[in-house]
């Protein structure tokens, strides 16, 4: 996995590329809480997530609650279909703030 | 068709995507819908985690390898795991319930939404785990 963070008007965009399993989710978690945590949006952008596991989907429940506990929300955004499948089959569509 | 293929990876989150590897390769040789391929790619991937996480829980470092065996004989799909981790009680296994939203537990509603039957099998003396996880396609 690799990724990009962008700034743009108080709102910080991950772009993670690649793919998303337990022995990466300690990093792409080393990325996100924090930007969460200063209470800022926080974007993630999957385009170009072609794998994602539970593990990777626990990094996006996890991103949602610390969000809500910080006042601030995160938006998954542009799903690659191989993602979105595996957001469907956890029933966190209507959960996660999905663009 | 019929398939019958195995490999062995070191017990370790870095050996996942090997694992995935692997099974992609399997099931690239099998006439089956990408979709369903991608499916039975993330049971495997999860069953595989389960070992790293479950059955190793608390080991940071081994030289223990888990094996995995994939056969194909006519429609019936069957997977097998090995480990020499912790003994799996079965009964103690469950998945979150999906409404209760939280990180983590759901490894094993996947494999279970994905595979017709998912059994823990008492018939290896030199593993001490055997999973088996069966699909008709």
């Amino acid at each position: 996995m690799t990724y990009k963070v962008t700034e743009e008007n108080n709102i910080s965009t991950v772009f993670l590329n690649g793919e998303i399993d337990m022995d990466v989710t300690e990093k792409a978690k080393e990325v996100i809480l924090p930007l969460v945590e200063s209470g800022k949006e926080v974007h993630l952008n999957l385009k170009d997530v072609s794998y994602m596991d539970s593990s990777g989907i626990s990094v996006l429940i996890e991103s949602h609650q610390k969000a809500l506990e910080n006042n601030t929300k995160v938006i998954v955004k542009e799903v690659s279909k191989s993602v979105l499948k595996v957001i469907m089959m956890a029933k966190l569509e209507q959960i996660l703030n999905l663009e | 068709m019929n398939i019958k293929e195995s490999k062995d990876f070191l017990v370790s989150t870095a050996s996942l995507k090997d694992v995935r590897t692997f099974s992609r390769e399997v099931f690239e040789k099998i006439n089956l819908p990408q979709d369903q391929k991608d499916e039975l790619v993330l049971a495997i991937a999860e069953a595989a985690q389960n070992i790293v996480k479950h059955a190793y829980k608390d080991v940071t470092e081994t030289s223990d390898r888990m094996e995995i065996k994939i056969s194909l004989k006519d429609n019936d799909l069957e997977i097998g795991f090995f480990d020499k981790g912790k003994a799996v009680i079965p009964e103690n296994i469950q998945h979150r319930k999906l409404d209760d939203i939280k990180p983590g537990g759901l490894g094993t509603f996947f494999i279970k939404q994905i595979m017709d039957a998912a059994v823990f099998k008492k018939d290896q003396k030199e593993w001490v785990n055997h999973l088996v996880l069966t699909k008709k396609i």
